[in-house]
């Protein structure tokens, strides 16, 4: 049984593809010597940058397909050839532009098609590396589901602390009323949240359970159970909720590098038409 | 309501008094009144077609038999209780019938011209002819004992919804206490009293709906149990008190309610007085009439239930006919002109009744019917002619109708159907059985031999027929079975040594997860799997490992025949499986008689052996085999074909729901986010495409098909009724609203300038007047390239496999993924 992913799609057809090209670029510019030096205006120039316009355009492209439910071919293929022609267009746009930099529009097209493309390969590690740590956290259930469980846990919780004492009951209903998952971007990135109610509130009891001053020990340790129970689905969610900006985070900067990336090379191409 | 009343001053004179405004009653009337007819609709109750009024609430009410047309100026479709009773209280005027509410005749008596009836006001009317269509329901069988009619003991349910908080006893094990009692217990206590052992009379989407709720609790009930008496109590908790004999002795149930569904009889004594007989004692007994549906008073007709048909299309077309009869017209039957036409393709047969007698003569499974259900069954199959060489149907094709051969001989090829047919069926003789049973694929290609003429018969047809008629679902049980060893083991042995093989062998029914034997056990005889599947397992380091599992159509357990050792393997079903079981004795003893069974028994022995020790099965097996095992239990055992998620590469990005919305009128199909997972493999909740589809079960249009590839679909005939979505036990069909106005989101739109919603979200929110039908994955069958969901996903995540291939992704996976 050949299970197709969109590293191995078609037994690697498009490594293999890009391999060669790889191999014939990198040969045809060490054979290639230009009596000016080289640079993206020989003709090896416009044929590399011809190419990588072409493969940048292609690349672009998957952000339709991808919404073209019935399109051509496997949406796999089509990544697997996003992912190889995007590495390989680092060799070709670097021979397009022979070594030479300075501060202009060829080179902001140039930086920003390496900063996509090296947050591409943060996307391939990400899609290769965090669904399995997802399903590692959540199992069958989904983040609905432990959202839905905290809720349940929060009224058992909030029931219990009523037949307690006042300042436990302050803690229990501070833990249930402003306990966060998600938070600011930061916390969403990092999963820690150091002021934790639901973690302090364990904490107290737990400290309370060394000094039974008052009555109901049943009660009460029925209570550290439950917010004991609460505090690892808060982290669960909260690992979830990080795993998966961890998962995405990454497209929120590929998406607007390729369009700038676009405008960029749009005014290089244009330019050009100006040294002729 | 429109009332036409007459003035009561002196004696009405019509020529038709029609008694009863139900189905046959109305239709008689707006045939009498569009021929200009003086006629009376005389209802007792204050409104038309009281008995339909009382159905539960939003009942949707059948249209059968399907294939026999309507002959009635009345109209009347499959459709809800409320839009049913609308259209007719429309057509009541239309047609200016002459209706009078609140009037119950009390007698009727026969003068030397005419009758004359007496009303319960005292009024007199005045007829030449009557006919009586007052149906059964005016005479509803009570408990029968003390406390029958104590406020809150009903004998209806209209509004199930009216009730709350209460603790309800529902009486009645047929279709309507069922269906009582299951509609009652979301907002009360609900305990259903049936006084027999099982549920006989009880459709199987009733049964089935049944169970899962006694399953959860949601109701109770106490089968074998009668009911003693009710009482009145003081008790202001539970006002009554019912007292019920089970067979564990007398129990008090204190209720709030007690309803009783328990049927109606002929009201005889009423009858009776009017002069009619009746040809037994037996209360169920419905009166004698003619051909034209007169009793043995002249001039007195009886039509609808009371006549003994009690299906409501079959009462309006009487109606119809009982208003021509009068006029004395001659009439056909209403299906009389389609079933010409089907005879017509047999040249020799001139008349219905000639093609009926030829059915019966010809065909030994269908000598028993009566002529009704003859007919029934003739307007839903059909003739079909053959030349020589002609295919009926192929090895694997996936078509599920019943052949009778009518004339002719076919040709049976089991695996190679250009080689010389493995045996040969003649006139008389019927197939394409399995597909009755297992719903798996054709396992042999049949050919005509000769000019052949089928009836050719839908599965649903068959079905309703095998369930209602012991005899000649017998019949094709023994065939199939014979025909199931034949084709599996048996193509070498004569007619005699098979018979032999099969004598004394049993078809038994295992449910999902039972053990069929253990490792261990002494070995009984050699196992056919008739329709499901069986896991095969064995102790493993204390870890039962399924090692294979066996699908509908192979054997298994013959691994401890020829080795006469005790069972080396634990069987299990996978799903809900029937086998048949070959004694062992008679297969050891017909290995010995024919050489040709012993090397088949060894050879598939041998290579299961060898599958079994391949480096690949033993190497992986602790772990792979919890894999199979947990893919056995999610249904895959009947699966023909899944999808599954590999959730190391799945990145969450929905596109297969999406995609899948985009494909389907915007409604997923699938539910990529629920639905379990087992070592990184989701089976999330998408149809199965079963091999013998529960959603198929009991669908009243009968829209869920399979197509020739495989796929499970549910076409446009949908009238949203939910049988199937209650029927699966996946969770995976949904009643969805189609807006046919409704347009596709557009990609552009949205790319470039933000409008609309996303491609595969919801567009917009449909229409009011939308109708909700079922929906559910058909695998896209009309795309060329596969299914949207797999081809949309942008890693490879979500794959689809056949039961075949499971189990080498199984293995696959283990090797590849660790």
């Amino acid at each position: 049984m050949d299970h197709q992913t969109f590293v191995n799609y078609k037994n690697y057809r498009y490594l293999k593809l890009i391999l060669w090209m790889v191999l014939v670029a990198i040969g045809a510019y060490a054979l290639h010597q230009p009596s000016f030096g080289a640079y993206g205006g020989t003709w090896l120039g416009y044929v590399l940058g011809s190419l990588s316009a072409a493969i940048v355009l292609l690349l672009l492209w998957f952000g339709i397909r991808k919404r073209q439910y019935n399109g051509i071919g496997q949406l796999k293929g089509w990544l697997s050839a996003h992912i190889y022609l995007g590495a390989a267009l680092l060799v070709f746009a670097t021979l397009h532009t022979g070594f030479q930099f300075g501060w202009n529009v060829h080179t902001l097209a140039y930086a920003l098609l390496v900063l996509l493309v090296i947050n591409g390969f943060y996307g391939v590690y990400a899609y290769l590396h965090f669904p399995r740590m997802i399903t590692e956290n959540l199992g069958d259930d989904s983040l609905q589901d432990l959202l839905n469980k905290i809720a349940e846990l929060d009224r058992l919780a909030r029931t219990h602390a009523l037949q307690l004492p006042d300042d436990i009951n302050a803690i229990v209903m501070k833990a249930c009323q402003e306990t966060k998952i998600g938070g600011n971007v930061l916390q969403q990135l990092t999963g820690r949240h150091p002021d934790c109610p639901t973690a302090a509130a364990v904490k107290v009891l737990r400290e309370y359970g060394h000094d039974l001053k008052f009555g109901h020990p049943k009660l009460y340790r029925e209570l550290y159970l439950i917010m004991l129970q609460k505090e690892t689905l808060v982290a669960r969610a909260r690992r979830d909720v990080m795993l998966r900006s961890h998962l995405e985070v990454w497209l929120y900067l590929h998406v607007p590098l390729a369009v700038a990336l676009l405008v960029a090379l749009t005014a290089h191409v244009t330019a050009i038409f100006f040294y002729w | 309501m429109k009332r036409l009343s007459h003035p009561a001053l002196k004696p009405e004179h019509y020529k038709i008094a029609i008694i009863g405004s139900g189905p046959s009653g109305l239709s008689a009337a707006a045939h009498a009144a569009e021929l200009g007819i003086s006629h009376i609709l005389l209802e007792a109750e204050q409104q038309p077609a009281h008995t339909i009024r009382k159905f539960q609430k939003g009942k949707l009410v059948m249209a059968e038999p399907r294939a026999l047309p309507l002959r009635s100026p009345m109209s009347f479709s499959m459709g809800s209780r409320e839009s049913i009773l609308a259209k007719w209280d429309e057509e009541i005027v239309k047609y200016g019938i002459n209706l009078r509410l609140g009037a119950q005749v009390c007698t009727i008596k026969r003068m030397a011209q005419g009758f004359v009836l007496g009303l319960a006001t005292g009024e007199t009317i005045h007829a030449e002819y009557v006919v009586l269509a007052i149906g059964l329901q005016g005479n509803i069988r009570k408990l029968n004992v003390p406390g029958e009619d104590l406020p809150r003991v009903q004998y209806q349910l209209d509004d199930p919804d009216e009730y709350e908080d209460e603790t309800i006893v529902v009486v009645g094990g047929g279709d309507t206490g069922v269906e009582n009692a299951l509609a009652l217990r979301h907002k009360n206590h609900v305990i259903l009293i049936n006084r027999f052992s099982e549920f006989v009379h009880c459709k199987e989407a009733n049964l089935a709906a049944l169970n899962t709720a006694l399953k959860q609790g949601e109701m109770e009930c106490r089968l074998s149990t009668y009911v003693e008496k009710v009482e009145s109590t003081p008790d202001k908790a539970y006002p009554l008190l019912l007292s019920v004999r089970t067979p564990e002795g007398t129990e008090h149930i204190p209720c709030h309610r007690v309803i009783a569904r328990l049927g109606a009889r002929p009201p005889r004594d009423l009858l009776e007085s009017f002069g009619i007989q009746f040809p037994s004692e037996d209360p169920a007994a419905v009166p004698q009439l003619t051909a034209r549906y007169e009793s043995n008073v002249p001039g007195l007709y009886i039509v609808g239930a009371l006549a003994g048909y009690p299906l409501i299309k079959q009462a309006m077309n009487q109606g119809y006919e009982v208003i021509e009869h009068i006029l004395g017209r001659p009439v056909e039957p209403a299906d009389e002109a389609l079933l010409r036409q089907k005879f017509a393709k047999i040249p020799y047969i001139n008349s219905v009744e000639q093609g009926l007698t030829l059915i019966r003569q010809r065909v030994p499974l269908l000598a028993t019917l009566s002529s009704l259900q003859l007919r029934d069954f003739m307007l839903e199959s059909d003739i079909v002619a053959l030349n020589p060489g002609d295919v009926v149907f192929r090895r694997n094709d996936y078509s599920t109708s019943f052949y009778c051969i009518i004339e002719g001989v076919v040709d049976v090829y089991v695996k190679d159907e250009n080689g010389p047919p493995n045996f040969h069926l003649y006139t008389g003789e019927f197939f394409g059985e399995m597909g009755l049973i297992s719903g798996r694929r054709r396992s042999t290609t049949i050919k005509a031999s000769s000019h052949c003429l089928l009836l050719e018969s839908p599965r649903q047809t068959m079905l309703r027929l095998t369930q209602s008629m012991v005899s000649v679902r017998r019949m094709i049980d023994a065939v199939s079975l014979k025909r199931t060893v034949q084709l599996h083991i048996g193509l070498s042995l004569s007619a005699a040594e098979l018979d032999y093989l099969v004598r004394n062998a049993k078809f038994r029914q295992y449910a999902a997860g039972e053990v069929i034997w253990h490792q261990g056990d002494k070995a009984d005889g050699l196992y056919l799997v008739r329709s499901g599947s069986v896991a095969i397992s064995r102790l493993i380091g204390g870890r039962e490992v399924v090692l294979s599992y066996v699908s509908a159509g192979n054997y298994f357990g013959e691994m401890a025949l020829i080795t006469g050792t005790p069972r080396q393997r634990t069987a299990r079903a996978a799903v809900n499986t029937e086998v048949v079981i070959l004694e062992a004795e008679r297969v050891a003893e017909m290995m010995e008689r024919n050489p040709d069974l012993l090397r088949q028994l060894n050879a598939r022995y041998l290579e299961n052996v060898r599958h079994e020790l391949s480096d690949e099965i033993v190497q992986t097996s602790a772990d792979s085999g919890n894999l199979i095992a947990f893919l056995v239990q999610q249904g895959i055992g009947e699966a023909t074909d899944v999808l599954l998620i590999d959730e190391t590469i799945c990145t969450r990005c929905d596109n297969c729901e999406k995609a899948c919305a985009a494909t389907h009128d915007g409604t997923s199909r699938l539910d990529r986010k629920t639905g379990p997972v087992f070592d990184q493999i989701r089976v999330p909740s998408s149809c199965r495409h079963c091999e013998h589809p529960h959603c198929m079960k009991d669908c009243p249009p009968d829209a869920i098909r399979r197509s020739v590839d495989g796929e499970v679909f549910i076409n446009d005939t949908c009238i949203g009724c939910g049988n199937c979505v209650v029927n699966c036990p996946y969770d995976v069909i949904q009643l969805a609203s189609v807006d046919s106005g409704r347009k596709p989101p557009s990609l552009w739109q949205w790319l470039l300038f933000g409008r609309g919603p996303e491609p595969g979200g919801r567009a917009g929110a449909p229409s009011q007047n939308a109708t909700k039908i079922a929906v559910k994955c058909d695998m896209c069958k009309d795309l060329a390239d596969g299914p949207a969901c797999v081809r949309s996903c942008p890693t490879g995540a979500a794959i689809r496999v056949s039961p075949q291939e499971f189990l080498d992704y199984a293995v696959w996976r283990k090797s590849k993924v660790g």
